[in-house]
């Protein structure tokens, strides 16, 4: 193999861009995902850069067609995100930006669980300075909630790991039977990058505080590149199947309810992972195809959707639905841009999200899973709604906030037209992504029956946004609404999701304040005994010392004799 | 060279006794750092070629004056010894450089030559208790090891040195009385002081007097305790290492409480060990509880300070923790562990105290909120603290990760995985003290005047530095030096344990 580990190259380029600035930069910048691309596809599948460490080996290199996949798409994202920040003069980001892309590739490519262990680590201490550089006191303390989560799952990986390495002597990124504690630990610790539900705070916390250019790389890497380890380790594993289809739905109610935009799409970015995981859960060849081509679509057209929220950010200092309205007068390519984003979201045919999201529900249906069929479904039509509808109407047309503003920066149009050009070329010709997927495609996406039923699907979710709007009736009640018979489940379920989300948010509210007060209380002890003033940071007198000494050797002397 | 080598053991600690008096004999000191640099780079020479003699053809006894053991002092040389030897005297050469300018910024130059004279004392006494086959003789060498240590702490620029020496002279004497009374209980139930005659005659000890040696157990272990800074014994340590001149430092905090831990194995497991079934007793729970205790309390400890020295004083303490963990789950993959972190330990905190001393010696100061902005002006300096840094925490690819991952495997092989877990979380503690200087050093725009000013210090004072973080990562990757000769170690001391033979004296 005559290429070099993919992450290298990444490293290499964030050394260059830390001691450039201006044109050189930003030429370092563009040129770091075009190389990494370049040698990528001199990267013949395979397992490559070996290292040895004391009784085990380090694979820095394991390619095949899935990691090659993931590979490809980091860069392809790696690269949509350096443009759109390429008119940001502060020196952290860029380099934390390329850091943390270098670390997903470092994950992507991993053999072993060490060297896995050790870029799950880097991804969480390298994007961190994403959300820093905000500079807020918000966005600190969010950085501090994100990074600890963060640190915290790679604590149970690496128990688990080493538990897991004492069982079976092996530490090959191989798939784990879910049995037994260091199994569960690993799973866990996937599971909070994946966003489980209940462990998924740290994202809909940290991403909206990030800067406009951050949280593009942020959508891009972090859950996906769990999503994929997901699928190395633990694919087949049926509970992934329920809570794929948990992520699916239970984001929707919160994102209907939630003003600030960013944070509507990292809900969806929740839900859209659950579709995902759903796929990974049933294991099939096809179920398996469809998550690995739905983080593809999905990866580009949420980088577009925050790219789009990004610019808006950027350029009016808000981001709350409720303070925006009437950009398109100011922006229309940016809201061009958005509606495309917002449309692959939604799975408009000939959108990108339409031939990738659709392979996950075939699979859930072929596999005997009629229910969760039905939630996914449910949770497609939820996306239209606060994704789809909500993102732009809210943002670009609704009432004209009256904010009169420039259109977004060159940069970021390149950027976001980029990412729109994917998402369309996807949509309209999915073949080269098929072909890219781990396994042979058997599967048509534009068959009359499906186009219909999705036509179908949108076009009474549009309805219902409509309606809703024009009575006064959205958010943030949603009474029940008036649907045909066959819609039926989409009124019972509604009201069963808003009881839950009651519930939840009250729950949540108490949980955030009990942790706070008990995490408060534990700092506040510990640090009375071991701060500066504290009994144990104290210097001792001597005759303490002393004391302590007797204390030991009775205890000793005690112990053995009795 | 053939007439040399049956004498090197006797060498190895000859060699720095004279060293030492003729730097006091001469005074001034650029020449005495001469002598010491002398001296201190052969002994690595003279302990590699005794690992390997080890290694090709066993165990090395030496009969000191002639006098045939056990009547006369044996000096035994075994694979763990030789380990400690060539341990504490490599990184010892490796630091020796960097002494010439630190002393002489923080020594008043009257008392160069003295300063040096002490250094070599110790030194002397660190590798005599690693070589020294007899349990009194190794208490001779923990004094003058102590003594001479006392001395160099003594001479610290900050007052409460005088104060931080002091405690120290009342602990290690408290210390080396104990270690005597246990050795004085050896004797009267042997009648022997070297350790091989006492281990065979400990076997034969009748169940009446199991009493009198777990009493000889006991106070063994609190004196030694004492000198490896076994939490709660520990409290000397932070402000020794904090006021001593940072040479002094650096050299104390990468020898000093290793060849102690060393001492404590020896007697485990080549004195005790043959005689005592450790299940019985509760002397390893005891020791693995302090260490837990140790692991935690003191990486918090480290978390509050601000005084750059003490935050590594106390996170020397977690570290040890690590080690006394691994002596005390008592099997194969844990004492592997424990014995490799000795190794891997005093390189990084070496590489750490060193870094140190270069920043005090361009801002004159070690307190954390002086040195803010610091990484760009000593880059080189600071890049090697971030690294030493990274084997502190465990990351892989540095020597921590090494020793951890053996540890880990030693609690799971005794059926704990909650050991796993306090191993892992701990080391997250670790994060947070080294993360906070590295953010404060990097991520910060320099303040102070003197940061301003700063640079990289003179080559002599860097090379050193260099070389040790090198090891840092050199150590990490390529482990059969370190962790491959930890391991055969460990397996001929666990070879020796008695296991599953019921104590003398217990209830049958």
């Amino acid at each position: 193999m005559s290429s070099v580990a993919p992450f290298l190259v990444f490293f290499v380029g964030a050394i260059l861009v830390a001691v450039t600035s201006g044109v050189p930069r930003a030429i370092i910048l563009l040129a770091i995902p075009v190389i990494g691309a370049a040698n990528l596809l001199g990267t013949a599948p395979g397992v490559g850069g070996l290292v040895s460490l004391f009784d085990y080996t380090l694979i820095l290199v394991y390619a095949d067609k899935l990691s090659l996949l993931f590979g490809y798409l980091f860069h392809l994202a790696a690269f949509i995100g350096v443009i759109f920040s390429l008119h940001v003069k502060d020196r952290v980001q860029p380099v934390a930006a390329i850091l943390y892309s270098g670390s997903a590739m470092g994950v992507v490519f991993a053999g072993d669980l060490i060297t896995l262990f050790v870029f799950w680590e880097l991804l969480a201490v390298t994007s961190v300075f994403l959300i820093l550089a905000r500079q807020s006191q918000r966005a600190t303390q969010a950085a501090i909630r994100y990074l600890l989560i963060q640190v915290g799952s790679g604590f149970l990986l690496l128990a688990g790991i080493l538990i897991r390495a004492w069982e079976t002597g092996s530490i090959t990124v191989e798939p784990i039977a879910l049995e037994g504690l260091s199994a569960w630990l690993i799973f866990l610790a996937i599971g909070i990058k994946c966003c489980f539900p209940l462990l998924h705070n740290w994202l809909t916390d940290a991403y909206p505080e990030a800067t406009p250019t951050g949280t593009v790389f942020l959508s891009a890497f972090t859950t996906k590149v769990a999503v994929y380890v997901l699928a190395r380790c633990f694919a087949g594993t049926e509970l992934l199947v329920y809570i794929g289809a948990t992520m699916a739905m239970f984001p929707i109610f919160y994102a209907v309810i939630e003003n600030d935009l960013r944070r509507v799409l990292a809900y969806s970015l929740i839900n859209q992972v659950g579709f995902m995981v759903c796929g990974i859960g049933i294991g099939t060849a096809l179920a398996i195809n469809g998550a690995a081509a739905h983080a593809f679509s999905h990866v580009i057209y949420k980088a577009l959707l925050f790219m789009s929220m990004g610019a808006v950010l950027y350029r009016t200092g808000k981001i709350n639905g409720s303070e925006l309205g009437g950009l398109y007068k100011s922006m229309p390519w940016t809201a061009g841009f958005c509606i495309v984003g917002a449309a692959s979201i939604s799975a408009f045919p000939l959108f990108s999200g339409f031939i990738s999201k659709s392979m996950v529900l075939t699979a859930a249906l072929k596999e005997g899973h009629p229910i969760v069929w039905l939630a996914l479904l449910f949770a497609s039509a939820g996306v239209f709604h606060h994704a789809g509808i909500k993102i732009p109407y809210f943002a670009f047309f609704a009432h004209d906030s009256g904010i009169r503003t420039k259109e977004a920066p060159p940069n970021m149009l390149i950027a976001m037209a980029l990412a729109a050009a994917i998402c369309i070329f996807i949509g309209v010709y999915p073949w080269p992504l098929y072909s890219l997927l781990p396994f042979p495609v058997d599967y048509a996406p534009y068959t009359a029956e499906h186009v219909l039923t999705q036509s179908q699907l949108l076009f009474f979710s549009a309805l219902a946004f409509v309606w809703l709007n024009l009575t006064h009736l959205y958010p943030p009640e949603l009474p029940s609404v008036n649907i045909d018979a066959e819609w039926s489940y989409r009124k019972a379920l509604p009201a069963i999701g808003l009881a839950v989300l009651a519930i939840g948010r009250r729950v949540r509210a108490v949980a955030l304040r009990t942790a706070t007060r008990v995490l408060r209380q534990i700092h506040a002890a510990i640090y009375r005994q071991s701060g500066p003033q504290g009994a144990l940071a104290r210097t001792w007198p001597t005759g303490n010392m002393a004391f302590w000494t007797t204390v030991v050797l009775a205890m000793v002397l005690i112990l053995s004799y009795v | 060279m053939s007439s040399v080598l049956p004498h090197l053991p006797a060498l190895q600690v000859v060699v720095p006794l004279f060293g030492a008096v003729i730097a006091a004999f001469l005074r001034r000191g650029a020449i005495a750092f001469v002598v010491a640099l002398a001296v201190t780079w052969l002994m690595p020479v003279i302990a590699a070629t005794m690992l390997w003699q080890v290694i090709e053809t066993g165990p090395i006894s030496y009969a000191m004056g002639g006098w045939e053991p056990p009547w006369g002092i044996e000096y035994r040389v075994d694979l763990l010894s030789a380990f400690v030897l060539l341990l504490v005297s490599a990184v010892a050469a490796a630091i020796m450089p960097f002494a010439r300018q630190s002393v002489k910024l923080e020594i008043d130059e009257s008392r160069e030559a003295w300063f040096y004279c002490m250094y070599l004392l110790c030194l002397t006494g660190l590798l005599g208790i690693t070589i020294t086959g007899d349990a009194f003789n190794a208490f001779v060498f923990l004094e003058v090891s102590s003594l001479s240590s006392y001395v160099m702490i003594a001479n610290g620029l900050d007052r409460r040195a005088l104060l931080a020496a002091f405690q120290y002279l009342v602990m290690g004497t408290v210390g080396a009385t104990f270690y005597v009374i246990g050795v004085g209980f050896l004797y009267l139930l042997t009648g022997s002081l070297n350790f091989v005659d006492i281990a065979d005659r400990l076997a034969n000890v009748g169940p009446e007097q199991f009493s009198a040696m777990v009493a000889a157990l006991a106070f063994v272990s609190a004196g030694v305790g004492i000198k490896l800074a076994l939490f709660p014994l520990h409290a000397w340590l932070p402000n020794a290492y904090a006021f001593a001149p940072s040479f002094a430092t650096a050299f104390l905090a990468a020898s000093a409480t290793k060849v102690a831990v060393y001492l404590i194995i020896r007697l485990y497991y080549s004195v005790f060990g043959g005689a005592i079934d450790y299940a019985a007793l509760p002397i390893s729970e005891v020791i693995i509880v302090l260490s837990v205790a140790a692991m935690f309390i003191a990486s918090a400890i480290a978390v509050f300070e601000n005084n750059l020295k003490r935050m590594l004083a106390y996170s020397s303490v977690a570290q040890i923790g690590y080690v006394t963990l691994g002596i005390g789950l008592a099997n194969q993959a844990g004492l592997t562990g424990g014995i490799a972190h000795l190794f891997n330990h005093a390189v990084m905190k070496g590489a750490l105290f060193v870094a140190l001393g270069c920043v005090f010696f361009r801002v004159g100061s070690c307190m954390l909120d002086e040195v803010t902005g610091l990484g760009r002006r000593m880059p080189i300096t600071m890049a090697a603290f971030a690294i030493a840094g990274l084997g502190l925490i465990g990351t892989p690819g540095t020597v921590g990760f090494i020793s951890k991952w053996y540890l880990a495997q030693g609690a799971l092989d005794s059926g704990s995985w909650l050991l796993v877990f306090a191993i892992v979380a701990s080391s997250v503690i670790s994060v947070v003290y080294i993360g906070r200087v590295v953010e404060v050093v990097w991520f910060r725009e320099p303040t102070s005047k003197a940061v301003i000013e700063a640079s990289d210090p003179p080559l002599s004072m860097l090379l050193p530095l260099i070389a040790l973080t090198a090891a840092v990562v050199y150590f990490g990757i390529e482990t059969s030096a370190s962790a491959g000769l930890a391991s055969r170690a460990a397996e001929i001391l666990t070879g020796a344990l008695a296991t599953g033979v019921p104590p003398p004296g217990a209830p049958q």
